[in-house]
């Protein structure tokens, strides 16, 4: 778990992962966000379905992918948390149909 | 500064483009400004200040006193910056650069291709792969991941907190730690004991510099908050009843475990290779630093025309040397461009690259410190090298003699390591160096990982839509 330290301010800024409600602030990251509501794993991994959190949290790394709005494989890490945001986590392969 | 807000308001052409706005990037374009180039900026964060100032325009942390002045002092750099005569596009990724300095770029979901006469890449750098066995679970990250939440965000890791690594961000994170009134319930130290032999001869350099200065306050401060453990080998993650399980053993005793919910793995930075490469520019094996770099004049030219590299892109030296090296790269471009003779060139760049110079030799110091150790960088035989395809060191190994594959390159057909996400962000200096052992040979004798654009994932839709 992630605390924010006292001093940290700013807009106070929701979304959903998962179905999920959260809350995160103005300049957070998405993977900031998510980290700061508790979510530790972001993804599963292709070939094993293995559970996968964000690691280098500079873009580098991709373990934090995830579907924002409807739009697969976004590293969190790099995209701005923004109000309302319909962020789901990608599990294993797809699958035909899905 | 100009803030484009979408890639339709760029222009079609500019005297200039800079991909990075750390240290490098920002000085490059404050001095290209200041010859009437037109230039661009192009970032991929939202905000200028790249991985060493990331959120200082914007930190929710106001007191100076958790992060420290090092930090603050890049604040200089973006004011700077916010007046200098350049167009600025963040939130975006450069994914193609051709030869002819074509630059295809993706913000918002929509991409345009634009010219530029010179470029300069300062893509920074990334943490080093830690392959040891667990480094892929949750609840375990990098060093300089948890401190991009400290800086941009004021997160702070709660609970048992563990640092494994060594290197100078593992101090400074450790101490802003402290600051931060959380320190660290313990520090690995995974640092190697060089021979005095190799160290004395590089010392009178490295005790005249800041480095030496800042450095040793920075590690007397850690070590007397917080537990530091030496000389730790066999490092091993689990996930344990409540949290995770760390096996290591130190000084070459019985194993031990350390229970944690957060561990913070460090040893040391390298380029940011991924544009550079797949420009086309030719890298080196740097076998002090124990990484690639791309090959550069002292202007930053690369191995292709009109295309330079600055900052730590271009070779780890730090973020005063990124922007030296951003400067001289600016410079250049304006002589190329017409804008200056290289007598005025000359002048202009002598002391940034008098400075350089003497800092790289207080610098070897920290080279031999912190170079991690063989078993480190190329992880232990169950650890998986290759984290998107999980691909371990053995199965490397394994196939490597069985194969005779001589490089990377080869092994994408066998193993598909570098063909995940992350297209080899994470393990081709690991594959490389597992190869090379492997067949007995230095690293820099096997042709790299090739990187081919888009050199990030772009839509169908985006790609098919491009006006070209």
């Amino acid at each position: 778990m992630f605390k924010r330290l006292s001093e940290a301010s700013g807009r106070v800024l929701s979304f959903t992962f998962d179905g999920q409600p959260l809350e995160g602030r103005e300049g957070d990251s998405l993977a900031a966000a998510l980290l700061a509501g508790g979510v530790g794993v972001f993804r599963t991994t292709v070939p094993s379905d293995a559970s996968r959190g964000p690691y280098c949290l500079m873009g580098v790394c991709f373990d934090c992918l995830v579907e924002v709005d409807g739009v697969a494989n976004r590293q969190a890490c790099m995209i701005p948390l923004r109000e309302g945001m319909c962020v789901t986590p990608q599990r294993r392969a797809r699958q035909l149909g899905e | 500064m100009r803030r484009l807000g979408a890639v339709d308001e760029l222009a079609a052409t500019y005297d200039l483009a800079i991909v990075g706005a750390g240290p490098a990037g920002l000085s490059a374009a404050v001095t290209a400004g200041q010859f009437g180039l037109s230039v661009l900026l192009v970032d991929e964060k939202t905000a200028p200040g790249g991985q060493i100032y990331h959120g200082i325009a914007a930190s929710p942390l106001k007191r100076g006193s958790i992060l420290g002045p090092d930090y603050w002092s890049g604040a200089a750099l973006v004011e700077g910056f916010a007046a200098a005569d350049v167009d600025y596009l963040a939130g975006a990724m450069v994914w193609q650069l051709d030869q002819d300095r074509h630059l295809y770029i993706g913000a918002d979901g929509k991409s345009r291709r634009i010219a530029a006469q010179a470029v300069i890449l300062a893509t920074g750098a990334q943490e080093r792969p830690f392959p040891i066995e667990g480094w892929t679970r949750p609840g375990v990250m990098g060093v300089g991941a948890a401190q991009m939440l400290l800086k941009s965000s004021g997160l702070i890791a709660e609970g048992r907190v563990v640092l494994v690594g060594a290197g100078p961000l593992l101090w400074l994170f450790a101490a802003q730690m402290i600051a931060a009134g959380s320190p660290p319930s313990a520090i690995l130290s995974t640092a190697a004991t060089p021979s005095l032999g190799r160290l004395i001869p590089l010392l009178p350099s490295f005790l005249a510099s800041a480095y030496a200065r800042k450095g040793l306050s920075l590690v007397q401060r850690v070590r007397r908050a917080s537990r530091l453990v030496s000389s730790v080998t066999d490092l091993r993650i689990e996930t344990g009843e409540s949290g995770l399980k760390i096996a290591y053993r130190a000084g070459g005793q019985a194993e031990r475990i350390f229970e944690a919910e957060h561990v913070l793995l460090h040893q040391g930075v390298v380029p940011n290779l991924n544009l550079i490469r797949s420009a086309g520019c030719t890298i080196a094996w740097d076998d002090a630093q124990a990484c690639w770099h791309p090959i550069a004049d002292d202007w930053g030219a690369s191995s292709v025309e009109g295309i330079a590299v600055a900052g730590d892109g271009a070779g780890i030296q730090g973020a005063e040397t990124a922007a030296r090296r951003g400067r001289l790269a600016a410079l250049d471009a304006a002589c190329r461009l017409g804008r200056i003779d290289g007598a005025a060139r000359d002048r202009a760049g002598a002391e940034d690259i008098a400075a350089i110079g003497k800092d790289a030799k207080a610098r070897r110091l920290l080279d031999v410190l912190y170079r991690p150790t063989a078993a480190f960088r190329m992880g232990s035989p169950k650890a998986l090298v290759c984290r998107c395809e999980e691909v371990t060191g053995e199965r490397i190994r394994q196939v490597v003699r069985e194969t005779k594959a001589v490089g990377p390159n080869q092994l994408k057909t066998y193993l598909r390591c570098g063909m995940g996400p992350c297209q080899g962000r994470f393990c081709a200096l690991t594959v490389n160096e597992i190869i090379a052992e492997e067949r007995g040979i230095s690293p820099g004798k096997i042709e790299p990982m090739r990187v081919r654009p888009p050199i990030k994932p772009i839509t169908v839709a985006e790609f098919a839509a491009l006006d070209l």
